[in-house]
């Protein structure tokens, strides 16, 4: 068990920087999940960690043992890869074993540990298949044992559930966090998806054209968005976003700050006889909540997140308010002012 | 539905004809003159019987021609797989001129073989050959490469591996660009070397073109024949007949056509059992994906 430190990483590819001077600090045990748009570095980030490219500047410390200039097998990191990069013609138990054969572990201790890591991934029954008779979630937990089985300090998730169907991603989510729990290693998880980067972290990066935009807690990063970036691409409707000089009354009795005003769609009020108004042309149900579109007089667009029942219909005026609680403000820099 | 029938048979009808007339009824026909006797003038074709085939059993010629189409086939389908694979690996990698070297290693399979044939003659002619004279270098002895029974067939086949290297490398070349990158990289992680990686994964996963390779090989190494043809006519002393070849002055020099036929009925029952041997030798190492 280790903890991961990467100080003022840099990397770039030709001329094109990917990564720049990034600081990143997990502790043991911690589960810290990398999100951001596709070609934000995130992927690169995990490559470097796990010794498939090099860093140009900077250092990544393993449990405080500098792996920076190390060959991927002296650092202790086990991988999992978005296409799971099982070998086709090798049986499920084979693919488990395969590190061990290749470094000449002793048979009977194989097979103690295939079997132990069958049984902790319930894949005792598939040990013969060979990965194209087995289901996505099946071979997704495949390249997990194979992971497990090295007893790594550090594991490495790449997009690891892209590939499998909504349900399905949501059964491997609560599966992949309780497999932290109880090996209790210390694991980067990258992802694009905000769902996932919401629910399994307990340390959430948001990275964005190689630089970080905010690192904290989930529910933080949800609640206090360091940027405009981080605001739109965290929560699902994303924020709305106003521009200070065409929001009107809708933030009436809040101090005028900053360039931008910021207000998550559940947080937007109907308020008869206060705010602004705003014609609701598109209603998406989505089960519990509807979500609702609107354009202001001013031509702002706003999202709303209402109960469902809400009577809300295309065509109606909707009196809107945000609180001055649930504001957030972004200076002309995109930064948060408060 | 008979009309639909019709249709079908009639769209079929000029590929068929064309297949049956240039491969289906030749083919049984050879298999029906091997039962035959050669028409001579004065003497029409009578039925024999496996009268050809008792005389194939004692042709000296024959069973020369044999010996040395296995070992030439010994020599020149590992080689030129073996060849092949590592030039593959070679040109899959970023290293510089790579277009290059692709190109130069296919460069022999595109020349028509009679001029490559040629080139080779010159390489092994005595005295004033290319070999001869790099030898020379060295203080080595004269050689006749192609005109000493010791030597005649290897130095034909050695031309084969150098042109058929080229052209399967294409096939492997092509096998190596589909293996995932992640499937190695994932390797690597484990602590894989390169020779593991190549052992573990690279070559299990291209046994589907090794298998589709190596049935090319053994038919191309019994189909040789204008190699032979322009470099040494099977000489000296039949060292350098192949079986194709033998096929040839019999059929054609000679005009025996009912032995010719039978030679040929042998050659091609040991295709097919060579074919079906690899297919159900090698299919459970081949992992089709």
């Amino acid at each position: 068990m280790a903890d991961l430190t990467l100080d003022g990483v840099r990397k770039s590819f030709g001329e094109t920087p990917v990564l720049q001077a990034l600081d990143l600090a997990v502790p043991d045990g911690g589960f810290c999940v990398v999100v951001g748009p596709s070609g934000c570095g995130k992927s690169t980030l995990l490559r470097l960690v796990a010794g498939l490219e090099t860093a140009d500047a900077g250092r990544i410390l393993i449990g405080g043992r500098d792996v920076t200039r190390l060959p991927p097998k002296a650092r202790s990191a086990a991988m999992v890869f978005q296409n799971y990069a099982l070998l086709p013609h090798l049986s499920v138990a084979r693919n488990i074993a395969f590190g061990m054969e290749i470094r000449g572990t002793p048979r009977a201790d194989i097979a103690a540990r295939v079997a132990d890591t069958a049984r902790i991934l319930r894949l005792e029954a598939q040990l013969d298949r060979k990965p194209r008779q087995l289901s996505g979630g099946q071979r997704q937990r495949v390249a997990m044992g194979r992971a497990i089985v090295r007893d790594p300090q550090v594991f490495l998730f790449d997009e690891p559930l892209s590939n499998l169907d909504a349900q399905l991603r949501a059964e491997m989510r609560a599966e992949i966090k309780a497999l932290h729990a109880r090996l209790g290693a210390t694991a980067l998880y990258v992802t694009h998806d905000q769902i996932e980067a919401m629910t399994m972290g307990d340390i959430l990066v948001v990275l964005n054209g190689g630089r970080v935009e905010q690192i904290g807690p989930p529910e933080e990063i949800y609640r206090r968005p360091a940027s405009t970036f981080v605001a739109r691409f965290i929560g699902a409707p994303p924020m709305n976003l106003i521009p200070s000089t065409t929001a009107g009354s809708l933030a009436a009795g809040a101090p005028a700050r900053g360039e931008t005003l910021g207000i998550r769609p559940e947080h937007l009020k109907l308020a008869p006889g206060a705010g602004v108004e705003a014609t609701a042309r598109r209603i998406e149900p989505h089960g519990a909540d509807t979500f609702i579109q609107a354009t202001t007089a001013e031509g702002v667009d706003l999202t709303i997140r209402l109960p469902a029942g809400n009577g809300v219909r295309a065509g109606d005026q909707l009196p809107l308010l945000a609180p001055p609680a649930h504001l957030h403000h972004f200076g002309a820099d995109g930064r948060r002012i408060a | 539905m008979r009309r639909e029938t019709l249709h079908a048979w009639l769209l079929l009808l000029p590929a068929a004809v064309l297949l049956a007339s240039f491969t289906h009824i030749p083919a049984i026909e050879t298999v029906v003159n091997s039962f035959f006797s050669t028409a001579r003038g004065m003497r029409p074709s009578h039925f024999v019987g496996l009268g050809n085939y008792r005389n194939l059993i004692a042709d000296p010629t024959f069973w020369q021609a044999m010996r040395n189409n296995l070992l030439y086939a010994a020599i020149t389908i590992p080689l030129s797989m073996g060849i092949a694979l590592a030039m593959a690996l070679l040109v899959r990698g970023r290293i510089g001129g790579r277009g290059f070297l692709r190109m130069a290693f296919f460069t022999p399979t595109v020349l028509p073989l009679i001029a490559v044939a040629n080139i080779w003659i010159f390489f092994y002619t005595p005295g004033f050959g290319l070999l001869n004279q790099i030898g020379a270098l060295f203080g080595l002895p004269n050689m006749n490469f192609l005109g000493q029974g010791a030597t005649a067939l290897y130095a034909v086949a050695a031309v084969s591996v150098w042109k058929e290297a080229g052209f399967f490398m294409i096939f492997y070349l092509a096998a190596l660009q589909t293996i995932p990158p992640s499937l190695i990289e994932a390797a690597r992680l484990e602590g894989a070397s390169s020779w593991h990686v190549f052992r573990r994964v690279t070559l299990p996963l291209i046994m589907p073109t090794t298998l589709f390779i190596s049935v090319n090989a053994v038919i191309n190494a019994f189909r040789l024949v204008d190699q032979v043809f322009v470099m040494t006519q099977g000489g000296p002393d039949n060292a350098s007949t192949l079986l194709f070849y033998y096929i040839y002055q019999v059929g054609f020099q000679f005009w025996d056509t009912a032995y010719a036929a039978t030679l040929t009925v042998v050659m091609l029952a040991i295709l097919v059992a060579i074919a079906i041997g690899q297919f159900f030798l090698l299919d459970r190492k081949v992992h089709y994906r």
